[in-house]
């Protein structure tokens, strides 16, 4: 069930989510048996940004019917940090590791694919672009132009794979057209929905950074569309998720046109739901290609 | 030199990978709350403080579908047995997700994942001179306190229980201790001391031997800030069984942050749930439950 992503060789279609799997974390938690039986195929950092940040003040989650809205803030130790103590541990993961970075201008950005991509153990970078440009005020990710100008000044730094992160806030297939333009080597998607919850002891909002991002089941027919409409628009390889859970949902998304998908939310509930998928997902390819 | 029952006393303990099906082979009252006990036929023996992340194998999301995530709930007694570990829960039906597991039936399924996160300490690792332990517990907060008061007591390690409730409402597993000699407060005034649980450790800490105990608390975010502050005042080193929302238990979300006393947050699920009374900034994290 292998296959190639931007040149990278992966022994199954199944990644993570950026920011739903902290390898170091977990394994932690779970001790070195984790390694032996990595969930994920490659592994996605959470997004790092130039320099340290401690988050959003809590809560930071709200369950929602099938779903979960977070509101974390990309609490991160910061590049210098990541590259010097978080990278070679993630090294020994022994999977192709993909570094996700947000900056708010382009110089930042630039500093971050710089820093990371110089980095042998990294195979690939994604851009998170869910953030606004300070120079144009824009959320990079909602406008095409801004996510072509950004590609086109990354582009150039680093022969290795870029990979753009599309929002499902804004129609994402013009975004993906646009940062294929520049350059860009492979699209993801779907990022969390825009949303919000109330304290149910009053009026205020429930989250301390006041509105979140929805993900989990209840996302998946909005992941499921917005995928195909992307994989239809792009000739660059797609990498869906959104709520997939089984399977059945990731085997939906390689029909709809992606080449790889990632588990996010599924996670917490179940933390190795990344191999019980791949190997749903294998038996379920078999299923199609038999009928 | 330590005795024969102590080594390991207060260790981390790393649960399983991934999250295995348990069968559930008892439920009772007890009081306002019940206790349910699951056979953990392929997990180790938890330790006291640490916790699992548990959710049915049917009929979760039932309610309007929640709850969706898995919830965190402390071991509050455990046995080794020849086919897996017997782990009681207490629980106080406040949500779905609870009044689901209340009404679990003995044969069902039980997802969990676990043990997780920190233990409480050894009275030695928290002041050098302590002779004994207080254990301050308020309502369903008493769970991880009935186990570490039976695994002290395995390490010849004397210990004083003080437990407070509301009413005989949100009141129960007293029984899970196994002791009698358990102080006794109520806000009603139903049962022992009319007031609250701390009023009992204030007098407690004002007898001559206050600086060689050592005091480990859990109940709600309230009685156990007026425990932290208690303690402070009388140089009295204490550890603090904290709740914050968690959608995963093992790091992966961030989900669960809680103020640290020099600025930014840690994860709870990982760095707690149990902390030391000067580590955090306040123990009235906010979201934090408190029932
Ligand atoms: C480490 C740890 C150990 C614990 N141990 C125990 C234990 O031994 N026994 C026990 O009974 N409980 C324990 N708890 C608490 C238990 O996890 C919660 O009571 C449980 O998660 C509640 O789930 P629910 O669906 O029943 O209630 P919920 O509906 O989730 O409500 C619980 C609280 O969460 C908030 N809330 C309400 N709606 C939402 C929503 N949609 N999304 C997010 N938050 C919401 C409110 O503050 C509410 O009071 C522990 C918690 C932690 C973190
Ligand atoms: C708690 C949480 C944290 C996340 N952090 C990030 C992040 O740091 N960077 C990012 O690009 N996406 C982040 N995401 C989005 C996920 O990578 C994914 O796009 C989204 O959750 C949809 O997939 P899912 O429904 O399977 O979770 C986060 C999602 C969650 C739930
Ligand atoms: S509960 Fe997910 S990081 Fe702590």
């Amino acid at each position: 069930m292998s296959v190639r992503l931007c040149g990278i060789e992966l022994a199954h279609p199944v990644l993570n989510g950026s920011g739903t799997f902290d390898a170091i974390a977990a394994r932690r938690a779970f001790g070195d048996e984790l390694l032996a039986q990595f969930p994920f195929s490659a592994f996605v950092s959470k997004t790092i940004t130039p320099e340290p940040r401690a988050g959003n003040p809590p809560p930071r989650l709200w369950e929602t019917p099938s779903g979960l809205i977070n509101s974390i803030g990309l609490p991160n130790r910061g590049l210098e940090s990541f590259l010097e103590s978080d990278l070679p541990q993630l090294a020994e993961l022994g999977v192709p590791l993909i570094v996700s970075v947000m900056g708010t201008s382009h110089a930042e950005f630039a500093r971050l694919v710089t820093g990371v991509a110089a980095r042998e153990e990294v195979s690939a970078l994604e851009l998170n672009v869910s953030c606004p440009n300070v120079e144009s005020g824009l959320i990079v990710g909602e406008s095409p132009g801004e996510t072509c100008s950004l590609l086109e000044a990354v582009r150039p730094l680093t022969p290795k794979p870029l990979i753009v992160k599309l929002t499902p806030n804004v129609s994402p297939a013009p975004v993906a057209v646009a940062a294929a333009e520049g350059g860009a080597d492979a699209v993801s998607l779907i990022n969390t929905l825009r949303a919000t919850a109330t304290d149910p002891g009053g009026g205020r909002p429930w989250l301390g950074g006041g509105r979140g991002g929805l993900s989990g089941a209840a996302v998946r027919p909005i992941a499921l569309l917005q995928v195909r409409e992307v994989a239809a628009a792009v000739t660059v390889p797609v990498i869906g998720m959104g709520g997939v859970s089984t399977g059945a949902h990731a085997g939906d998304l390689i029909e709809a046109g992606a080449t790889a998908v990632a588990v996010g939310t599924e996670s917490f509930r179940d933390p190795m739901a990344g191999r019980r998928v791949a190997s749903e997902l294998e038996r379920e390819l078999r299923r199609l290609s038999s009928v | 030199m330590r005795s024969a029952a102590t080594p390991g006393l207060g260790a981390r303990v790393t649960a399983s990978l991934g999250r295995r099906a348990c069968e559930v082979t008892r439920n009772v009252q007890a009081g306002g709350y019940r206790i349910f006990s699951a056979l953990d036929r392929d997990g180790p023996e938890p330790a006291a403080g640490q916790f699992y992340m548990l959710a049915t194998e049917a009929g979760w999301s039932a309610e309007e579908g929640r709850p969706y995530l898995a919830r965190a709930f402390s071991v509050a007694d455990c046995e080794p047995g020849p086919e897996g570990v017997r782990l009681d829960f207490l629980v106080h039906a406040v949500g779905p997700a609870t009044r689901r597991l209340c009404a679990l039936g003995e044969g069902e399924r039980l997802w969990l994942h676990g043990p997780l996160g920190r233990p409480f300490a050894p009275p030695a690792e928290l002041a050098p001179v302590t002779a004994g332990a207080i254990l301050v517990g308020g309502g369903i907060g008493i769970a991880p306190l009935a186990l570490w008061r039976r695994r002290l007591a395995g390490a010849g390690i004397p210990s004083r229980v003080l437990l407070g409730f509301r009413d005989s409402e949100r009141s129960g597993g007293l029984d899970l201790f196994r002791c009698s000699e358990i102080k006794l407060a109520s806000e009603d005034g139903h049962r022992g001391h009319h007031g609250h649980v701390t009023d009992l450790l204030e007098v407690m800490l004002e007898g001559d031997d206050a600086g060689s105990a050592a005091v480990y608390a859990c109940g709600p975010p309230a009685m156990l800030e007026a425990v932290r502050l208690l303690c402070r005042e009388h140089g009295v080193a204490c550890e603090l069984a904290l709740e914050a929302p968690m959608a995963c238990g093992f790091g992966a979300c961030f989900g669960c942050a809680v103020p640290l006393a020099g600025g930014g947050y840690m994860r709870l699920c990982v760095d707690g749930p149990v902390v030391g009374g000067e580590e955090i900034e306040t123990a009235l994290v906010p979201g934090g439950g408190g029932h």
